[in-house]
C-alpha cells in the first residue's frame, strides 16, 4: 500500500484508540487536581460502557445510553467521594473496591437481563453512534496531502471524538481562566489555604468528582457505543491504568494529556496494525514491548530520568480542619 | 480513657463491616431475583460440604494468605504494594525455570530451590518500584500498577517465545517433571488413613502459607527489623531521627513483600497447574489488598480472611450450578464491598462505635 495512505490509516487508527484514554485522563485530572487520587477510572468507565450499551438497546436513543452512563459513573463516583472525602478512608482502596464493583456488577446485571454471559445485545441504527462526513470531505479528497488529512482523518469520525477534542481546550479555560478552576487547584495544592479564605473543601472536592464521574461516563460510553456496538466483559481491558499513566506522563495538564494519550493511542494503532516489528532485519520488536512501552515510558517519567513529574501536593490526603 | 477499648476495635468494628458488605450482597442477590439466603447455603454447602469443597477452599485461601502478607507487611512500612499480581506473575518464571532445569527426582529436594526461584523473581519484580519510591520519591502505588501490566507483557513475550513448549498452540512452558509433582491433601492425608478428595488442588503450599504467616509475625514483632519496618510505617520522620535508614527499610519492605506474592506461583504454577501458563494469578494479588485489610494486617488476621476468601470463591463456583441466574462474578461483588466497607468506608461505622463507647464511659464515670 502506499506510504501515506498507510501513515494515515494509522493515525486515523491512533485518534480513534486515543479518545477513551484522553476522556479518562481529562476525568482524573479534575479529581487529581483537586486532591482526590482516583485509581477507579477503570471501573467508573466500565460501569458506564455497560449502562450506556444497555440503556441505548432498550430506548434506542444512542444519547440516551450516554446519559445512563453517565449516570452510572457519577454515581460510582459519589461512592469514591463518600469514602474518601466524607468519611476520609483511604483513597487508593475505594479506587480498588469501585474497580472490583464494577467488574463484578456489570456482568452479574448484565447476565441477569440478557443470559450471554455478561455480553449485552448488538447495537445498530440510532442506537450507537456513526461516523460524520465533515462538509467536502468527498469533494477534496483528491487534493495532495491535505485532502487525505481533511477527508480521511479530520472528517468521518463519531460525534463523541469531535466532543472530547473540544473538551480540551474547555478544561483548559475551566483550570486556568476560572475562579472554580484556581480554586481547584488551590484545593489539591493546599486545602487548609482554602479553607481559611471561607471556601468549602468538601463542596468543591464533590464538584471535581462528579466531573470526574460525568468525563468517566463519556469515556465508557464511547466504547460500547461508538468504538464497539455493544457491552462486552472487562472491555476497558485496563485502558483506566493507561489514562493514569497518560496523566502522568502529561503532569497533570490538560494540552499535555491530549498529546500523552495521542502517543499512546499511536503506541496501541501500531501494535495492533504491525504486530512484529522488523528492524532492518536486525532484530523485531516484539507485539509485548509495544503494549508495554506506555507503561515502561510513565515509569521512566515518574522516576524522574526526564523532566520530572510532581503531582499536586495534597493529592491522596484527606482534608481535616482543624478544631 | 478517650477511645473504645482494643476488643470492639479488633472484632466489633471489622464485624459490622463485614455485616453491612454481606447485607449490600443480599441485596444485589434480592434484586437478581434469587433468595440471599438460599444464596448463602449453596455457598457454604459448595465450600465446606465435602472434602473437594474443603481442598478448592484451602487452595484458594492459599492464594490470598500469600497475597494477604504481601500487602500487610508492605501496610506496616506504609507502602501500598499494588503490584502483587505483577510479582507473582513474573515469581512464576523463577519457578518454572527451576523445575524446567533439571528432572528433579523428589518434590522435596526441588522445594527450596523452586521458593528460592519464586522469592528472587517476585522480590526482583518489586526492587525497582522499591528504588524509585526511596531513592527518586515516584509514588509507589502507581509504579507497581505499571509494573503489573510490564510484567504481564514480560509473561507474554517469554510464553510465546524462548519458554514455549514447540509441541502446543498454547502460550505455556512445557510440563514439569513428573517426578517433582508436589504432593496434594489426598495424597498427603492418604496414609493416615484419611479419605481426602483426589480432584481438589489444595496441595502442601498450604503449610508453606502458614509457615510464612508465622514467619511474618516473628519478622514483624519478633526481630529488630521488623521493630523498624514498624517504627517506620507509624512515623518515618521519628524513625529517621532514632538512626533508621528509610531507604533501606522501604528497599527491604518491598522485598519481602514481592518476594511473599511471589510464593502464590508455587502453589498455581508447580501445585495445580505443574507447567508455566499465562494469566494463572487471576486477580489473586488485588484480592490480598480485601485479605490484609480484613486480617487488620496481622498474619493470624489474614489467615482467617484468607479462609474466608477461599470460602467465598470456591462458594461461587458452585453457586452457578445452583442457582443458574447468579454469575461467578457475585464473587467479585462482594469482595468489592467488603473491601469498600472494611477499607474505604471504616470510619462510617468506626465513629459511631467510639462515639457509642465514650458516652458510656462519661456515663459511668457520672453514676
Amino acid at each position: 500500500m502506499d506510504g501515506f495512505l498507510q501513515l494515515i490509516l494509522t493515525l486515523d487508527m491512533s485518534i480513534r484508540l486515543s479518545v477513551v484514554l484522553l476522556l479518562a485522563c481529562l476525568a482524573g485530572l479534575f479529581s487529581e487536581r483537586a486532591g482526590i487520587v482516583d485509581i477507579g477510572l477503570e471501573g467508573k468507565m466500565l460501569i458506564a460502557a455497560f449502562f450506556a450499551a444497555v440503556a441505548s438497546y432498550e430506548t434506542g436513543q444512542v444519547w440516551l445510553g450516554v446519559l445512563a452512563g453517565i449516570a452510572a459513573s457519577v454515581v460510582f463516583s459519589m461512592i469514591h467521594g463518600l469514602a474518601s472525602i466524607t468519611y476520609r478512608g483511604n483513597q487508593l482502596i475505594s479506587g480498588v473496591a469501585i474497580n472490583f464493583l464494577a467488574s463484578g456488577m456489570t456482568v452479574v446485571i448484565g447476565n441477569a437481563l440478557y443470559h450471554k454471559g455478561g455480553q449485552t445485545p448488538a447495537l445498530s441504527g440510532d442506537a450507537r453512534f456513526h461516523d460524520i462526513t465533515l462538509p467536502f470531505a468527498d469533494a477534496l479528497r483528491g487534493v495532495p496531502v491535505l485532502g487525505a488529512i481533511y477527508s480521511d482523518l479530520l472528517s468521518g469520525q463519531n460525534a463523541l471524538v469531535y466532543l472530547a477534542f473540544l473538551i480540551v481546550p474547555l478544561t483548559w479555560w475551566t483550570l486556568y481562566r476560572t475562579r472554580f478552576g484556581l480554586r481547584l487547584r488551590a484545593v489539591g495544592e493546599n486545602p487548609a489555604s482554602v479553607d481559611t479564605a471561607g471556601i468549602s473543601v468538601v463542596r468543591l472536592r464533590y464538584q471535581a468528582l462528579i466531573i470526574t464521574g460525568v468525563l468517566c461516563g463519556l469515556a465508557g460510553a464511547y466504547l460500547s457505543t461508538a468504538q464497539g456496538a455493544a457491552f462486552g466483559k472487562e472491555m476497558t481491558a485496563g485502558r483506566g491504568y493507561i489514562a493514569l499513566a497518560a496523566l502522568i506522563f502529561a503532569k497533570w495538564r490538560p494540552w499535555y494529556a491530549m498529546w500523552a494519550t495521542l502517543l499512546f493511542g499511536l503506541l496501541g494503532a501500531i501494535s495492533n496494525l504491525f504486530p512484529n516489528i522488523d528492524v532492518f532485519g536486525i532484530f523485531t520488536i516484539p507485539v509485548q514491548f509495544t503494549q508495554a512501552l506506555p507503561y515502561i515510558l510513565t515509569v521512566v517519567i515518574l522516576a524522574g530520568f526526564v523532566g520530572k513529574a510532581i503531582p499536586p501536593k495534597a493529592g491522596g490526603e484527606p482534608y481535616i480542619k482543624e478544631r | 480513657m478517650d477511645k473504645m477499648p482494643k476488643w470492639a476495635d479488633v472484632f466489633l468494628v471489622p464485624f459490622i463491616n463485614l455485616l453491612l458488605a454481606f447485607i449490600a450482597s443480599g441485596l444485589v442477590v434480592w434484586a437478581i431475583g434469587e433468595n440471599p439466603f438460599d444464596a448463602i447455603y449453596f455457598m457454604v454447602k459448595g465450600s465446606l460440604g465435602s472434602t473437594s469443597g474443603i481442598g478448592y477452599t484451602l487452595y484458594y485461601a492459599t492464594n490470598y494468605i500469600f497475597t494477604g502478607l504481601a500487602v500487610a507487611v508492605a501496610f506496616h512500612a506504609r507502602l501500598f504494594n499494588i503490584g502483587g499480581e505483577g510479582q507473582a506473575a513474573v515469581a512464576g518464571i523463577g519457578v518454572a525455570l527451576v523445575l524446567l532445569a533439571f528432572n528433579w527426582p523428589y518434590w522435596w529436594l526441588a522445594l527450596p530451590f523452586a521458593v528460592a526461584g519464586g522469592a528472587l523473581f517476585g522480590a526482583g519484580w518489586a526492587f525497582i518500584p522499591a528504588y524509585l519510591q526511596a531513592k527518586r520519591g515516584s509514588h509507589i502505588v502507581i509504579t507497581t500498577i505499571m509494573f503489573n501490566f510490564i510484567g504481564a507483557a514480560l509473561l507474554g513475550y517469554l510464553l510465546n517465545g524462548v519458554m514455549k513448549n514447540p509441541g502446543t498452540q498454547n502460550a505455556e512452558t512445557l510440563a514439569f517433571p513428573a517426578t517433582a509433582h508436589l504432593p496434594t491433601f489426598h495424597e498427603m492425608l492418604a496414609p493416615l488413613g484419611i479419605e481426602f478428595s483426589k480432584s481438589a488442588p489444595a496441595n502442601v503450599s498450604f503449610l508453606l502459607a502458614l509457615l510464612c504467616a508465622w514467619g511474618v509475625w516473628a519478622l514483624l514483632w519478633r526481630t529488630r527489623l521488623g521493630y523498624q519496618i514498624r517504627a517506620f510505617g507509624q512515623n518515618e520522620r521519628a524513625a529517621t531521627y532514632a538512626g533508621i535508614n528509610g531507604t533501606r527499610i522501604t528497599i527491604i519492605t518491598m522485598l519481602i513483600s514481592g518476594g511473599l506474592a511471589g510464593m502464590l506461583a508455587i502453589n498455581v504454577v508447580w501445585g495445580e497447574q505443574e507447567r508455566l501458563i499465562k494469566e494463572f494469578v487471576e486477580g489473586a494479588g488485588f484480592v490480598g489488598i480485601a485479605v490484609a485489610l480484613m486480617g487488620r494486617s496481622h498474619p493470624f488476621g489474614i489467615v482467617l480472611a484468607a479462609l474466608l476468601f477461599g470460602m467465598l470463591n470456591q462458594g461461587g463456583f458452585e453457586l452457578l450450578w445452583e442457582m443458574p441466574a447468579i454469575s461467578k462474578e457475585m464473587v467479585l461483588v462482594i469482595q468489592a464491598l467488603i473491601i469498600l466497607f472494611t477499607g474505604a468506608l471504616d470510619n462510617m461505622v468506626r465513629d459511631p462505635v467510639e462515639r457509642m463507647f465514650i458516652r458510656l464511659q462519661k456515663k459511668k464515670a457520672q453514676g
